[in-house]
């Protein structure tokens, strides 16, 4: 193709685009929309599989017999939507051998919330109400972008998603209502998670790169500072009801603006996790490592079964 | 011995009544593996009553850049349309 034509895909392309037409798998895309969207729906589909570690770890010490049925069954979905994501990032022709082999690598990233440990119990409620809470304003406007497979696998992880938000709430309720040392176990695993929370949307608008390309391909509706002050201003009145405190003294509602204004982030911190020194990065990872590789067996097994069985069926058929 | 497991196609009938619609695929060793995984990855939640599988490599799937001489043609077959047709109001029922 001449540089020429490649420039009027190009405009084709946009213009599409800008009039809300959806992108599938074997239309023609710029290349670099393609990377873009195997890196960010990679990272997504990552996140969610790294995401089932920290919880994973309460599953056996969950204190009644429903918590840890709405725990496991959290869990599983994060699994499913882990799912859902790889297939979307697979129709972009890249295959799923490759997208492990960058996660275990390291050089895909998934999202730094889960290199945070998860010590009591509230962290389980925490993560509920304040991760899963941050990942649904990050996942909704999603349910609308251009990429065809990666839209609809959003609209499905959307529906799932309130349930998980609600769990972790009530589980802070229940711990808000109890005993004082119960309550202040819930505010305790506010203090730790609350930062972490407002890092998931990511560096403000003046520092991130890829924020203006993202919105003309309509991977963000939103910019990063602006969901984010729309987490503050939905979770701290949620807070309140708790009778906990969000950790910062800076926060207050601005009755002109008709918003909470907040302290300053701790971008050191969060630079310093995304490059791999948070507490959990190599403990996560070799987990994910330790579970591929372990499981290798399975795989090949199963394999070797299914050309088994397929060779007795050509033998019978002959 | 490495070999990866094939990519399947999976198709959900949500009740009956309904057409089996595409939901979306999963990687399995075998058609019974298929199954089993799609009604963990699509069904969690009642989404189904019947789960078609097919390994991907087996669906023949037209090419956009064919759009124009495949589905063009119809545009200008207005003819093919109740409106085409002009009728006295006074015709009811029609």
């Amino acid at each position: 193709m001449s540089e020429k034509e490649v420039k009027n895909l190009d405009a084709i392309f946009e213009a599409r685009i800008a009039r809300d037409e959806k992108i599938e798998p074997k239309d023609w895309m710029p290349e670099k929309y393609r990377q873009t969207h195997i890196r960010q729906i990679s990272q997504h589909a990552h996140s969610e599989i790294v995401g089932m570690l920290p919880e994973g770890n309460w599953i056996t010490r969950a204190p009644s017999l429903r918590r840890k049925a709405a725990l496991l069954a959290k869990v599983q979905d994060e699994a499913g939507h882990g799912l859902y994501l790889y297939s979307a990032c697979e129709t972009l022709g890249i295959s799923r051998e490759e997208l492990y082999e960058q996660l275990h690598s390291g050089k895909a990233k998934y999202s730094s919330i889960f290199n945070y440990p998860t010590v009591t119990w509230a962290d389980i409620g925490a993560i509920g109400w304040l991760v899963d809470g941050a990942a649904i304003i990050n996942q909704v406007p999603l349910c609308n972008t251009s990429f065809g497979p990666y839209a609809r696998a959003m609209v499905r992880v959307c529906k799932e998603e309130s349930f998980h938000q609600r769990q972790g709430y009530e589980i802070m309720l229940t711990l808000c209502k109890g005993t004082p040392e119960q309550k202040a176990m819930a505010q305790d695993a506010l203090n730790r998670w609350w930062w972490p929370s407002l890092m998931m949307f990511g560096p403000t608008d003046a520092e991130s790169t890829h924020t203006e390309q993202s919105m003309k391909w309509k991977l963000k509706r939103k910019t990063n500072d602006e969901l984010r002050q729309q987490f503050i201003d939905q979770t701290v009145p949620q807070a309140d009801i708790l009778g906990i405190t969000v950790p910062d003294p800076d926060l207050k509602f601005n009755e002109e603006t008709g918003h909470y204004d907040f302290g300053e982030i701790d971008w050191d911190e969060f630079w310093q996790v995304v490059k791999g020194h948070g507490p959990c990065n190599k403990q996560r990872l070799e987990a994910r490592v330790s579970a591929w590789e372990r499981g290798a067996w399975v795989r090949d097994a199963a394999m070797a079964y299914a050309d088994k069985q397929q060779t007795k069926k050509v033998a019978k058929a002959s | 011995m490495k070999k990866d497991w094939p990519l399947w196609e999976v198709f959900v009938r949500s009740k009956n009544g309904l057409e089996h619609r595409h939901f979306g695929s999963l990687h399995a060793a075998d058609a019974e593996m298929a199954l089993e995984n799609a009604r963990d990855v699509y069904t969690r939640r009642n989404e189904g009553v019947s789960i078609w599988v097919v390994e991907s490599k087996y669906i023949t799937a037209s090419n956009p850049a064919d759009n124009g001489e495949l589905f063009e043609p119809a545009q200008d077959k207005i003819y093919r349309h109740p409106t085409f047709y002009d009728l006295p109001d006074e015709v009811k029922h029609m």
